[in-house]
């Protein structure tokens, strides 16, 4: 049984279509690299899979079933993460409030849960921001942080929105693998999407491109090819491959990495952070 | 000065009002909603000047006009641009009305002194009931509530795809700031209610970073500047109001003298 099957959906946001008639399934523990540019619809499918957007036409099956709002065998990274910058919560706080936070009462936490969160930010290294407040965390270390919030209540699906943004070279390379490992011994499915298919290659399994309101799936072979990809950009594109890494030109401009530069520009300028873009 | 039966009712009134709105305020601060709650006790001038001018107790007016413009202010959503400036031009609405109420109720200047700066050494017993009945409201709704709204305070996009009600949850949270209001308002006036929601757990949040802990020490903080505060004007015979608000920015200018030698450590460490 695949863990996410899409059959001929179409998907549109304030009327603008995003997806039209794509159809692929997604089978258990597959490691999937979702790309494509800036609004090309990953969000947006994300979005559909956890039930807040409904397709305009065609169906969605997560598990299955049609999806629903708020099922907790998914684990979910947001990509606009508004992060208040002088909040002097602590890590744990922050995290804990996560833990079936969508009930009625108060806030409390059974030993159990507590212990579930100290587990989960043990399991990726994260334990030392438990005590420390966000306002003195730095980017990379709030990533750390919503990674472990995204893994905690032992999900089968991840679906993972640009956990690279903001990382240098180093923390995304250390971010990739931490979830790869993680996934793998639990047999968790992940979507995890981002700018460049390099920052992902070796640990994907297949790769969900995105654009042109298509996609292509399929082994990294079989989708980041010059045919495909020029659909998929609407553009002539050549694909050149170099010392274990594939890059997207068009007419000798790279265009995932154009596109990441100019995402940062606009959505993210209000992150203080620095950002390392030379990825290469 | 416990002896006087004022001054007893003056410390239990500004108890009970002063944990509510340490609490609420707690949450206001966290979420960035603080204009909101200054807007709130502004618009509850015009209730209050209005009951009295109809010849109803001025608290009730408050909580009517407080609470349904929180539901109001609530129901404009999260993000809707330019939210701050409608809020604005109602507050100033808000105002002329509580004027023009003033302006047809003749013991004008005592009583519009009452509202915006409070008299709690004017408080009687049927009034801490209230304050009692209104506060026990206040907090069970935050109890509610409070565990939705954190989440939605602190992660706003997990919390919509884990199905938290955000608009709901939102706006019962004004409500709720609206009734901590309308009691603040009862001890230092609808101009000053900052002194006692937004002033102490400004302080707490700089001091702790755990949330009940937080939490907790806003509440005792708010409880200790009402309390001091209304001791230093039985000493000194200046007007209560002014010797809260004075603890209370004391409070957060000490707090934020220690604040940054600690976050920068905790920075580097």
């Amino acid at each position: 049984m695949s863990v996410i099957a899409l059959d001929h959906v179409t998907l549109s946001v304030g009327g603008r279509g995003v997806l039209g008639d794509v159809s692929c399934a997604i089978a258990a523990g597959e490691f999937i690299g979702v790309l494509g540019p800036n609004g090309a619809g990953k969000t947006t499918l994300f979005r559909a899979v956890l039930g807040l957007i409904r397709p305009d036409a065609g169906s969605i099956r997560v598990f299955g079933r049609a999806p629903q709002r708020g099922d907790a065998a998914i684990g979910y990274l947001p990509q606009v993460r508004t992060l208040a910058p002088d909040l002097r919560v602590r890590g744990l706080d922050f995290i804990a409030s996560s833990v079936r936070g969508e009930r009625w009462g108060l806030p409390l936490r059974s030993r159990r849960e507590r212990e579930a969160v100290e587990k989960t930010l043990a399991a990726i290294g994260a334990r030392e921001l438990a005590e420390r407040p966000l306002a003195a965390m730095s980017g990379g270390e709030r990533q750390r942080l919503l990674l472990a919030q995204a893994l905690l209540g032992e999900p089968k699906l991840l679906l993972l929105d640009e956990p690279l943004i903001s990382l240098d070279q180093h923390h995304q390379e250390s971010v990739v693998a931490l979830v790869r490992g993680f996934a793998r011994e639990r047999g968790i499915t992940v979507l995890f999407s981002a700018h460049e298919l390099n920052q992902l290659i070796g640990a994907l399994d297949r790769v969900l491109y995105l654009g042109n309101g298509q996609a292509a799936l399929g082994t990294v072979a079989e989708v980041m090819t010059a045919p495909v990809l020029s659909r998929l950009y609407d553009a002539n594109i050549e694909v050149v491959r170099a010392d274990g890494h594939i890059f997207v030109l068009s007419r000798g401009r790279n265009v995932e990495r154009s596109d990441h530069l100019h995402d940062h520009g606009h959505a993210h300028g209000r992150d203080q952070h620095h950002h390392d873009h030379r990825h290469a | 000065m416990l002896e006087y039966d004022f001054m007893r009712n003056a410390f239990a009134a500004a108890g009970v009002a002063a944990v509510v709105s340490g609490l609420v305020g707690y949450f206001l601060v966290l979420r960035g909603q603080t204009f909101a709650g200054h807007a709130l006790g502004h618009i509850g001038f015009a209730g209050a000047t209005g009951a009295v001018l109809i010849g109803m107790a001025s608290v009730w007016g408050l909580v009517g006009f407080t609470v349904a413009a929180g539901i109001a202010i609530g129901l404009l959503g999260e993000h809707v641009s330019g939210r701050d400036v409608a809020i604005g031009v109602v507050l100033a609405l808000a105002l002329g009305f509580g004027l023009l109420f003033l302006h047809y109720y003749t013991a004008f200047a005592a009583q519009a002194t009452a509202l915006l700066f409070g008299n709690v050494l004017a408080v009687d017993r049927s009034t801490i009931v209230t304050l009692l009945g209104l506060g026990a409201v206040t907090l069970a709704a935050l109890a509610a509530i409070m565990r939705p709204l954190l989440f939605l305070t602190l992660q706003p996009e997990l919390a919509e795809a884990k199905g938290v009600p955000l608009r709901f949850v939102s706006t019962a949270f004004m409500a709720i700031v609206a009734l901590a209001v309308s009691e603040s308002a009862q001890i230092v006036g609808v101009l000053l209610v900052f002194a006692l929601m937004v002033g102490p757990l400004a302080t707490a949040q700089r001091l702790v970073a755990g949330l009940w802990s937080g939490m907790i020490l806003s509440a005792v903080l708010a409880l200790a500047e009402a309390w001091f505060g209304i001791a230093m004007a039985y000493a000194t015979d200046w007007p209560v109001s002014f010797c809260i608000a004075l603890l209370s920015a004391l409070g957060y200018f000490l707090s934020r003298g220690h604040w940054p030698a600690r976050h920068s450590a905790a920075a580097q460490g």
